[in-house]
């Protein structure tokens, strides 16, 4: 009984990750500019991940005594997504990406400079 | 039930490892290859897990978790080499 119950529970998890990747890959391809396509993946990715290894935690503590060892995957995503993510926004902004939304100063300061020597 | 999920839940990693491959050639900028190649390896991390529950073996996550580590550190290094034109400076 409290098998299928927690069986349900930790497909459901699985199930809910997975889309949240899918999700997040749909907008890497879809979004428009750089700067959007950074909300996608980063976001949604981390969520994803969280979820498949909720549904494994309730997979290997049924069968195998409580496992946490998998949270450490969660916290290290969950610390390494959003630096990453801004890495990129700067590496993008000093190289002059196209974007939709108004560019900060620094990179228009530093266009303008790049115009006009 | 399980197996039902674990499968499903695979072929939408498979479709999303597919759709970030797309991105990654198809790319307009190096920053959107690096964002591709993050987005990758972060999934090939989730599809690893999801192996391990369905071969029903714990032994995976020290994988995954390998993967998440020398992903993070590549991404850093690809991104500061965008940045300076130097990794370590």
């Amino acid at each position: 009984m409290i098998t299928t119950i927690v069986d349900l529970f930790a497909s459901l998890f699985l199930l809910l990750g997975a889309g949240f990747a899918l999700i997040g890959s749909i907008g890497l391809v879809r979004l428009p500019d750089l700067f959007t396509r950074l909300h996608g993946p980063t976001k949604a990715t981390t969520l994803g991940v969280g979820g498949v290894l909720l549904g494994s935690i309730l997979y290997f503590s049924l069968r195998q005594g409580l496992s946490l060892h998998e949270v450490l995957v969660t916290i290290f995503l969950f610390l390494t997504a959003p630096v990453s993510a801004h890495l990129i926004a700067r590496a993008a902004l000093q190289r002059h990406c196209k974007s939709l939304a108004q560019v900060p100063e620094a990179g228009e300061e530093k266009r303008s400079n790049d115009e006009n020597p | 039930m399980l197996n039902l999920a674990v499968l499903a839940a695979m072929a939408m990693l498979g479709v999303a490892l597919l759709l970030n491959t797309w991105r990654l050639f198809r790319g307009p900028d190096a920053t959107d290859r690096i964002l591709a190649l993050d987005t990758l390896y972060i999934n090939a991390a989730a599809v690893i897990l999801i192996y391990g529950v369905h071969i029903g073996r714990p032994d995976f996550f020290e994988a995954a978790l390998l993967i998440a580590l020398l992903g993070f550190v590549s991404t850093m290094a690809l991104a500061k080499f965008l940045l300076r034109g130097d990794i370590i400076e």
